[in-house]
């Protein structure tokens, strides 16, 4: 067997995979694009820009997306900085373990019936009910942007924490002596020496969670009332009630198409920001 | 909510605790979303132990699987079904006649009953999705013994496709505490108090036909109309109701009964059982009309347990289990046989059988209303908005 067949060989199942996972259904969906509803729903193939052409009547769902996404993954990334910083710099290493353990465990559930805890605590009898005993009245959670946001704050801090927490344990401790022996004060050394080399952990961190949340349906559709929409929502809904397949695969297009430009432009970004700094090597 | 909420005396509590688990939230969503319930029944069904034996000789198979729509059975008549045929019944839930064919378009999906409305049996025909019975093997059916006005959709051309379930009407529950204790009366009312007194607290279901219907009925067109201008008008008025309402939904019985929505569309069913549990919660039809509707019972192309499919329809069919079920779910049967066996309260009950002028301006759901595209994408618009 010559090593160009073993390659081939050992590529081969991967290679299928992606073949019959991905590219092909991305080619049926991109030809259903140019189609037409047929009269009792799914789709005739036809061409046309027609669908591309009604683009604008989702537009919110791509703004709420487009909003509520970046939110999200600040948010968690602020409320997952300090979380991973304690956690590989200051925790001592018998606590390090737990620790770690807790922030996993979440995990062990579903997010399906995580989110779904998150209706219970948000509605009328669970946060705004302890609210009006210290005399807030009034206070509604469920079904607004702000219930989404805190469910997927909450969903995907662990995604956020793992890849800081990680650039933050490699940190060699020695740099921050010798940044400390020679008269920087604490936020100086924060700033100058820590913060950048974490940066390869915050850029995974933000990507893997900006990506997910930009497909995200199922914590709008169950912390939202249906009223806070998503494209992955407008998506399903074009599929599985008013039976468009034709404009749904032309949103489903164009929703992988700004996916793709604002990652591109964000790794463009993250790139050069390590660039200019030669000790970092990002991803 | 309010303080007088806070104490809860043993029994009252206990009362919450059922009629919770009738009306069950995680019931619809978890089955649905995650078809954890099916999960749990082949599970069930997978270890001989917790597998009972089949109580009669003709094998029909381990499982029978039903979509239908939610708080729709007592499900101690399919524990029943178990334990004398040895089938486990595994349910699907659906929120939308829409979603329930939309999955069937797409094919393979591994049901043995579905319960259609009767406005989409015949696109169902149409589109080659659906069996016709063999009435041979359905012995506890009986034609003769069902008001024609809610059976006939069951059939086309001729041919019976689907034997009728319940019938109910599409009005408003509405929580009379916070409106002095009186009612509404009207959609007019319904769509004006959600932008007003109501404001947060209104829901509407997620479904096209009776959202955009009621909103129709607002203006006083027809519950069915494919008018474009007609149509305008209903989006426009969604569309400004929008940001008042508290949530867009199909499952809306958990929201009513914590106190969270004050106001909804619903089903009479529905209105019944909240009426029972929560005596100011009020069901009410819309003076301009609305909706009146026949479910059936049918089997899919397809379907992987046709004997089983068989052997639960006709269990249902039977008068005794068919009257248990209207117990449990608060809808009304065509069926003579099952309504004889009713206790007097619930045949001459209101909700279940409205007086004749309030039924008289309902509508029965037409096949075009169903799969008309313009209202299709009027309703992702809305929720879009």
């Amino acid at each position: 067997m010559t090593r160009r067949t073993r390659n081939w060989l050992l590529l081969a199942p991967a290679g299928t995979w992606f073949l019959v996972m991905l590219i092909i259904p991305l080619t049926v969906v991109f030809i259903f694009s140019f189609g037409e509803r047929a009269p009792a729903g799914g789709v005739v193939p036809a061409f046309t820009f027609e669908q591309y052409a009604n683009l604008p009547a989702r537009w919110a769902a791509f703004k709420n997306t487009m909003t509520l996404a970046p939110i999200g993954t600040l948010s968690a990334l602020l409320i997952a900085y300090p979380l991973a910083y304690y956690l590989a710099v200051k925790s001592s290493p018998k606590w390090k373990t737990i620790l770690l353990v807790l922030v996993i465990v979440p995990f062990w559930t579903s997010i399906l019936i995580r989110s779904y805890a998150w209706i219970f605590l948000l509605g009328g009898r669970g946060i705004p009910a302890l609210l009006e005993l210290v005399g807030i009245e009034g206070v509604r959670l469920i079904n607004t942007p702000f219930a989404v946001l805190v469910g997927i704050i909450y969903g995907y801090l662990p995604l956020m924490v793992f890849p800081i927490y990680v650039s933050l344990d490699k940190l060699d401790k020695r740099l921050l002596e010798a940044s400390s022996d020679l008269g920087a004060k604490p936020w100086r050394t924060f700033l100058q020496i820590t913060l950048p080399l974490s940066i390869p952990g915050i850029a995974t961190g933000c990507m893997l969670v900006f990506i997910l949340l930009m497909g995200e349906y199922l914590i709008p559709a169950l912390l939202g009332g249906g009223k806070v929409f998503f494209v992955g929502n407008a998506l399903v809904d074009l599929f599985l009630q008013s039976r468009n397949w034709a404009y749904g695969s032309a949103v489903a297009v164009t929703l992988v198409v700004v996916m793709l430009i604002t990652v591109t432009v964000y790794m463009r970004l993250i790139n050069r920001l390590g660039a200019s700094r030669e000790d970092v090597s990002i991803m | 909510m309010t303080r007088d909420n806070d104490y809860i005396s043993k029994q009252k509590f206990m009362q919450e605790l059922e009629s919770y688990r009738k009306g069950s939230v995680t019931r619809r969503h978890f089955l649905n979303v995650t078809g954890l319930g099916a999960a749990a029944a082949v599970m069930g069904a997978a270890v001989p132990g917790l597998r009972p034996s089949p109580a009669f000789a003709g094998d029909i198979g381990d499982r029978v699987i039903v979509a239908t729509w939610p708080n729709y059975h007592d499900p101690e008549n399919f524990e029943a079904f178990t334990e004398a045929t040895g089938a486990h019944v595994q349910v699907n839930v659906f929120g939308s006649n829409e979603e329930m064919l939309a999955k069937l378009q797409a094919g393979a999906t591994g049901w043995d009953v579905y319960v259609p409305t009767n406005y989409t049996i015949s696109t169902y025909v149409e589109e080659g999705l659906i069996e016709p019975l063999d009435t041979s093997k359905l012995p506890n059916y009986d034609g003769s013994a069902f008001d024609a006005r809610y059976a006939e959709a069951g059939s086309v051309d001729g041919t019976l496709y689907a034997v009728p379930k319940n019938w109910g009407s599409t009005g408003m529950a509405v929580n009379t505490k916070h409106n002095d204790g009186k009612p509404i009366s009207s959609w007019k009312e319904f769509f004006d108090i959600a932008r007003d007194k109501f404001t947060g607290r209104a829901m509407v279901h997620d479904y096209q036909l009776t959202t955009i219907g009621s909103a129709l009925n607002y203006y006083g067109y027809s519950f069915n109309s494919v008018d474009e201008n007609e149509l305008a008008d209903a989006e426009k008025l969604l569309i400004d109701v929008k940001p008042h309402l508290f949530a867009i939904t199909s499952d809306y019985q958990p929201s009513m009964r914590n106190g969270d929505a004050w106001l909804t569309i619903c089903w009479s069913g529905d209105g019944k059982q909240l009426n029972t549990d929560m005596p100011e919660i009020h069901y009410v039809l819309g003076r301009e009309g609305g909706e009146i509707w026949s479910d059936y019972y049918a089997i899919p192309k397809g379907a992987p347990h046709k004997d089983a499919a068989y052997a639960l329809i006709n269990f249902l069919m039977d008068p005794q289990v068919n009257a248990k079920e209207v117990l449990a779910h608060g809808y009304p049967t065509a069926d003579a046989r099952t309504f004889d066996l009713l206790p007097e309260a619930l045949k001459n009950d209101p909700i279940l059988f409205p007086a004749q002028e309030l039924l008289t301006p309902l509508e029965f759901g037409a096949a075009a209303t169903l799969t008309d595209p313009n209202r299709a994408e009027l309703m992702a618009r809305f929720k879009s908005a």
